[in-house]
Parts: C-alpha cells; sequence; structure tokens
C-alpha cells in the first residue's frame, strides 16, 4: 500500500506540562533534519499530534528506518489518507484498506473514529457502528470485539479523513537536545557507544573525548572511534569529537608511578581532563560505559578511586549493572558492534600490567601521584590546547 | 619528508601506465568481444599486454590467462588443478611459508577432501628438498610452493623443486606463486620446469586488480569462474582491458634496462641491512631477493615500531600482526623458527626504483632517534 501519511506517536512528552511545546518542536526538528535526504516531507504539529506528509515518491523502510532513530518517537503509524470523506466512500475505503493490509483473516477488530469536522453528518459512535457493519459484511471471518480487539482500526475525520491500525515501535526515549549536553568517554569498545546511546535516549546532547596515544595506538584505532561517533550521532544528533593526545602523559605515569597502579592513575587523569572540557563546552555530565566488575579498572574499589578525580560533574554508567552479554546486545541493536570489535589497540591496553591492582585505595594512589607532581603540568597543558575537533554526524 | 618503503605490499603506478589507461578509459573503452572495430581495438591492447608480458618471461602468448590479480591467479590455479586431477589422486604439497592466497586456498581443498602435507623449510625459509623427495606420492596431484617469499624475500630454488617432483610424479602440476619474483628477478617458468605460474601487475609499478596465471602448453585445469567463455573459457567475464594493458606495459617497463634498476633497488637493500644491523640488538633476517628486508628490532613491538615511522611519514609494514589481546605471529616468522623477541618486533622494508639513498639516511636517522625511547616504554 502507498501511505502518504505517518502518524507519529509519543509518550513521555506528552506529560511534561509547559515544556511540552519545546520538546516536540525538537523532535520535528530532528525527524526534518533525518527525512530530508529521503524525499520532499511536512513535519506538522496538529492538535497535539506529529504527522508527517510525503509529497514525493519514498523508500517506505527507508522512512520507517530514519524515523526509528529519533528519541522521543514510541511509535510509527502508516496512514491512508481518503479525499473524499462523504460516508460511503470513507466506508468503502476503509474496506479496500482492511483487505490490503489483513485479508479476509479470522480476526477480531474494533473501530474507533474521532472527528474534528463536527459538521459532519455522522456522529463517532454512527460511524464506528456502520463502518463496522461495511467491514462484517465484506470479511466473513472477522468479528467485532470492542474490548480486547486483535486490531483496532482508527479513523480521523476532518477536511480529508485518515486511516490507521498498525505501529511501528520506535526507540522511545526523549528527544535529543532536550535534556542539557553530557561528555562521554569514547574508547572505541562495546560499551561506551552503547552509554553515549542510553544516554542521549534520555534527551541528552552528547559531545565525545577520545585519548589517542601515538605511536602505541595506531590511526585506525582512531578512524574506528571516528566511525563509531557517526554510528551514535545517527541516534543522538552530531557529536562534537575531541582527540586528545594522551602519549606523553602516559609515558609520564610510566615513568614516575608503580607499573600496576598505572591503568588506575591514567584513567584518573582521562577523567580530569575529561571533567575540564566538559566544564569548557557546557556539559552537565560526564559519561561512561563503565560495568562494575568488568576489568581491574571498574571493580568498586577501583571505580571509587577513579572517580574521586571528578571535582563536581556527575558521572552517569549506563551500563554500570549489565552483564558484557546485554551490553553486545544494546551495541548490535544500534549497529555499532561490528566496528567496536574490530582489533585495534587502543591506550588503555597499551602498558597494562600483567598484574594490575584490583583493590586499589585512595591514600596509596594520591600518594604515587605526588610523584608527577612539577613533571605533568606542562604535559597536561600542552595536551589540553592541542586537541584536535572532529564533528561526527 | 616522506618515504615509501612498502613496495612488497603494492608499488606506485608508472606514469605512461597511468596515461594509457586513462586513455583506455575515455577513448578505447570497447569490450574485446565485440565484432565491431571499437572491440577489436580493444582486443588488440589485449594481444599487445600478452606480447609484453610473454616476451620477458619467454613463454607463448596463449600460456598466459589474465586474472583479477595474485590471488585468484593462485585459486585458479590450485583449486583449477586440484578438480582436474581428483581423479589421479588427492594428495597435495605445500609449505608453511605461503602467501594467504595459498594457504587458505588449501585449507578449502582440505575441507573437500584433499590432503594436504606441508614440506618443511630451513630457518632462511628454503623448502627441504630432502624432506620434499619424501613426501611426494604417486597419488599426489600437485605442488605449490613461492618462489620469493613476501616476509622475507628468500628465493626457493624452483628449478631443483621441479626437477625433484618431475623424476618422483612424472604426472603431478608445479604450481609457483611468482608474484614477489616478476619483475624482479628474470625468468622463464618453462626453463624453470614450472606448469603454471602466478604473477600480479600492482607490485611492479602497474594496477590494481591485475594479475594473470601462465599455465603451460598441454596442461589442463578447470577454470573457476563460468561465464561468457571469455580467454577461451578458462576465465570467463569481460576483459579488464586497462588493466591488463597498464600490467603488461609496466611488465615491458620494468623488463626495460632490468638489471640496472634491479641492481639500484639491491644497492639501497644492501646499504640499509648493513647500516641498520648497526644498530643494538637489531637483526637481519632477509633472503636474497633484492627488494625485501626484514629486520627484527628486539625489544620494540613492530606495530608500535610502524606507527611511530608513519609519525615521520615512513610507509612500512609489520613482519607479524600482534595486538594485546590476541598475539597471532606471523606464518612465515614463526616456520623459520625466529625467537620469540624476534617474532613480536619484526618489520619488512621493501624498496623500488623510486626510493633513493637520502630516504635510506633519512630512515636511519628516525630509527636511531626512536629506538632508546621505545626501547625504554614497554609492557611489564
Amino acid at each position: 500500500m502507498d501511505y502518504k501519511m505517518f502518524l507519529i506517536k509519543y509518550a513521555e512528552i506528552g506529560t511534561k506540562g509547559k515544556n511540552r511545546y519545546v520538546f516536540e518542536e525538537v523532535m520535528c526538528k530532528r525527524m526534518r533534519a533525518r527525512l530530508k535526504p529521503l524525499g520532499n516531507f511536512e513535519v506538522r504539529r496538529e492538535y497535539g499530534r506529529i504527522y508527517v506528509e510525503a509529497f514525493s515518491e519514498y523508500d517506505f523502510d527507508d522512512v520507517i528506518a530514519a524515523l526509528g532513530t529519533i528519541f522521543g518517537i514510541v511509535g510509527i503509524c502508516p496512514v491512508k489518507v481518503v479525499e473524499d470523506t462523504s460516508f460511503d466512500n470513507l466506508a468503502d475505503e476503509v474496506v479496500s484498506y482492511v483487505k490490503e493490509e489483513y485479508g479476509n483473516k479470522a480476526m477480531t477488530f474494533k473501530v474507533g473514529a474521532r472527528r474534528n469536522d463536527k459538521s459532519y453528518p455522522k456522529s463517532s459512535m454512527e460511524i464506528n457502528c456502520d463502518v463496522g457493519a461495511a467491514i462484517l459484511d465484506a470479511f466473513d471471518l472477522m468479528s467485532v470485539d470492542v474490548h480486547n480487539p486483535d486490531v483496532m482500526i482508527n479513523i480521523e475525520v476532518r477536511n480529508v479523513a485518515y486511516i490507521y491500525s498498525k505501529t511501528v515501535p520506535g526507540p522511545g526515549g526523549l528527544p535529543v537536545g532536550t535534556n542539557g549536553k553530557g561528555m562521554v568517554l569514547l574508547s572505541g569498545g562495546i560499551d561506551s557507544p552503547v552509554a553515549a546511546y542510553m544516554i542521549a535516549k534520555r534527551g541528552v546532547e552528547i559531545e565525545a573525548v577520545y585519548f589517542h596515544a601515538p605511536p602505541y595506538t595506531s590511526e585506525r584505532a582512531k578512524q574506528k572511534v571516528i566511525d563509531l561517533g557517526n554510528i551514535v550521532s545517527r541516534y543522538s544528533g552530531p557529536i562534537k569529537l575531541h582527540i586528545i593526545n594522551f602519549t606523553d602523559i602516559q609515558l609520564a605515569i610510566y615513568d614516575n608511578c608503580p607499573h600496576d597502579e598505572l591503568t588506575i592513575i591514567m584513567k584518573r587523569l582521562m577523567y580530569k581532563m575529561a571533567e575540564e572540557l566538559a566544564l569548557k563546552s557546557d556539559c552537565q555530565c560526564i559519561i561512561t560505559g563503565e560495568s562494575i566488575g568488568q576489568v581491574s579498572s571498574q571493580t568498586s574499589q577501583s571505580l571509587y578511586v577513579i572517580n574521586s578525580a571528578i571535582r563536581e560533574l556527575p558521572v552517569f554508567r549506563p551500563c554500570i549493572g549489565l552483564d558484557k552479554q546485554e551490553i553486545i546486545d544494546i551495541s548490535e541493536k544500534i549497529g555499532t558492534y561490528e566496528t567496536s570489535i574490530l582489533p585495534y589497540e587502543d591506550c588503555c591496553t597499551t602498558f597494562v600490567a600483567k598484574h594490575p591492582v584490583t583493590r586499589p585505595k585512595l591514600e596509596q594512589i594520591l600518594k604515587s601521584e605526588e610523584e608527577l607532581k612539577g613533571k605533568i603540568e606542562e604535559l597536561y597543558e600542552k595536551a589540553m590546547n592541542d586537541i584536535q575537533i572532529v564533528h561526527c554526524r | 619528508m616522506e618515504v615509501y618503503f612498502d613496495n612488497a605490499a603494492t608499488t606506485v603506478v608508472y606514469p605512461e601506465v597511468k596515461e594509457l589507461m586513462i586513455k583506455l578509459m575515455e577513448e578505447d573503452y570497447g569490450n574485446p568481444s565485440s565484432f565491431h572495430m571499437k572491440g577489436v581495438k580493444a582486443e588488440n591492447y589485449i594481444k599487445e599486454a600478452r606480447n609484453q608480458i610473454s616476451k620477458h618471461i619467454k613463454c607463448q602468448e596463449k600460456e598466459l590467462v589474465f586474472t583479477s590479480g595474485g590471488t585468484e591467479s593462485n585459486n585458479l590455479a590450485i583449486i583449477g588443478g586440484a578438480l582436474a586431477k581428483r581423479r589421479a589422486g588427492k594428495h597435495i604439497i605445500t609449505t608453511g611459508i605461503e602467501h594467504a592466497s595459498v594457504r587458505e586456498t588449501m585449507e578449502f581443498l582440505s575441507r573437500e577432501g584433499f590432503e594436504i602435507s606441508y614440506v618443511d623449510v630451513d630457518e632462511t625459509g628454503r623448502v627441504d628438498l630432502e624432506h620434499l623427495k619424501s613426501l611426494i606420492r604417486d597419488d599426489t596431484i600437485l605442488v605449490s610452493t613461492m618462489y620469493v617469499n613476501n616476509e622475507i624475500g628468500t628465493i626457493e630454488p624452483i628449478a631443483d623443486i621441479a626437477e625433484i617432483i618431475h623424476e618422483k610424479n612424472k604426472s603431478a602440476l608445479y604450481h609457483v606463486d611468482g608474484v614477489q619474483a616478476f619483475g624482479k628477478l628474470t625468468f622463464s617458468p618453462k626453463k624453470l620446469g614450472v606448469d603454471l605460474f602466478s604473477i600480479s601487475g600492482h607490485k611492479i609499478h602497474g594496477p590494481k586488480g591485475s594479475g594473470a596465471l601462465y599455465i603451460k602448453d598441454g596442461v589442463h585445469i578447470k577454470p573457476i569462474i563460468y561465464g561468457g567463455g571469455q580467454q577461451k573459457a578458462m576465465r570467463s567475464g569481460t576483459e579488464n582491458v586497462p588493466a591488463i594493458a597498464g600490467m603488461g606495459l609496466a611488465a615491458d617497463i620494468i623488463y626495460t634496462n632490468h638489471s640496472e634498476r634491479i641492481e639500484k633497488i639491491k644497492s639501497i637493500k644492501d646499504s640499509f641491512i648493513e647500516k641498520v644491523t648497526r644498530f643494538e640488538k637489531v637483526f637481519n633476517n632477509s633472503g636474497c631477493a633484492p627488494h625485501i628486508a626484514s629486520i627484527s628490532f628486539v625489544g620494540v613491538r613492530s606495530e608500535v615500531l610502524l606507527h611511530a615511522l608513519e609519525d615521520r611519514g615512513i610507509y612500512v609494514s609489520a613482519g607479524s600482526a600482534c595486538s594485546s589481546n590476541k598475539p597471532h605471529a606471523s606464518n612465515v616468522l614463526t616456520a623459520i623458527k625466529l625467537p620469540k623477541e624476534q617474532l613480536e618486533s619484526t618489520l619488512r622494508f621493501s624498496f623500488s626504483e623510486f626510493n633513493n639513498m637520502d630516504e635510506v639516511d633519512y630512515t636511519l636517522k628516525v630509527i636511531e632517534e626512536l629506538l632508546p625511547t621505545l626501547r625504554r616504554y614497554v609492557r611489564k
């Protein structure tokens, strides 16, 4: 069937009171941007609903996929538009719609009509009854169930009539940009892109930071992170990716601190840099892909010690209670998995000790960090002043 | 300064080759199978390429089948040879130091019910002839070895291998992967006693996607690609005329004043090896091929040195691909029994006629600067 229109369902936005207008408008803007390359579409808000109308040929699956990346949408209903709303024609069109969508299937249905046009000769109840009768006449295997129907056939009568009954699930969540901005630490692994996705889903705009350590990590490792940023940006909208050259800092830690504490101290510095960058970029939170116990630097003790490097911002860790497989499932769903598993070294594994500490003590780590004083400040400044920016979109 | 020392991976295309290929895409773009004049013209370019290649490797023009490159040539020779001979036996012999396009094809045939034996190589990568003798049986149908090893540059004793094979089993086919030899050595498959010989265009300043298989007159193998019956049905598919013509011209250029070109490359290689091994704990694993130097920098992971060199504009290959999670040492370096500390610290420098001594000096200077730092920071 050729659908000229889609009805967009959204749930949580509806509860946001006076902000509702803002939320809807943000979502519409995202929809327009995503649909632009796919054809000529109009996205409009009317009577508390959002409609997408097509004014050109388009590929149905592409449109569903594009709308499926927009947080805030819980359902996409393909709508048949009927120009001639005279009742006999409307009833015929509904019957032909049902035939095309369901054939003569054994199923129960209910007709739910709404009319915005109060001058329409039939009331909503009358439309329900009379269209229901027309369907029963046309399909002998169908029956009516007004309490628990298999299929709900919706009819909206205004200057034209809309018919719809099917809903393709959307991603849910809140429109990106309605909940501030966060800085995600993107490593190139499986977890951090998933974390970015999950927080973006709650309406948070995303910026990202990647720590590059040439020659210990390669150009390909960097490209992989950019590729991951591009994939996540399909959902989150454009991501500004900050690439920090971390090599000299890493080597300074290597030279001055106990080897088994290297990863912890390195991560503390990354957190510190990420927070500084986040504050400069007007972010209100830091996002990481950590999950308790996954590696030595993600034990509760390690997370406590690493987190202590943060001064004010909250750190959001949406994967914290997920098992690896659960994280993988999400990464497969959002399309980052294949890229994440490409085998390029990241800077966390370059010098990782054979037996890194798993239960670091904060005082001990702070003591070890004393050794960096006077040796690292300049390197830190240089790294922060020399950031490469890539725009993922 | 940009230094390209990765010429065993691929090479820059000769300017003359580029010009010819543009002409073939813009003007003489006909399909060689077409009956009209444009088709005939295209066909003539293929004939010309056949002539250019055959005169330098001293074979008949009809003994060449053009392919999409070395990988396809190796697949065609091995799968096509095995299928044609499968009634005579199912035993195939190869070495443990072959290129992936031979190694993986052998693995495929092994899964399809063929029996694959691997002949030993010595610590320089040369095939153990006595071992080979003991492996050849009455039901051996195919032997495949490379001519020049792509990682370390060993030159295999092809004529000796061929003699042993044909002495012990008259009907067994001998296939040689000559991709790294073509354009570097002067040879004739026929004189060497080889039945099937693979060559590639992009290693000799020709285009990627070009290659050929020499099939000795009278030797029958099965095609592996079916279709319109081009190239006497041995390799269906419209001929890639620009690539074929480009490869022919590249072969003609590289084999003109050949000894001068090779002398130059060899002197670069020799000078580089002589100087780089003066550094502490740097070892040479290279064979006799004029263009390949395999060097171990003990105490530095090859991947890290590769990226550090890249940062200074020097492009080389890692002899092995090691990552922290999945140590995956190179088959070749393992087969020649390099000590473990060398396995993960070996780089390949490969040269062409477009390189010069200044590039060698620059590279040596960079390596000298890098080694102390890189050796200091290692995983503990």
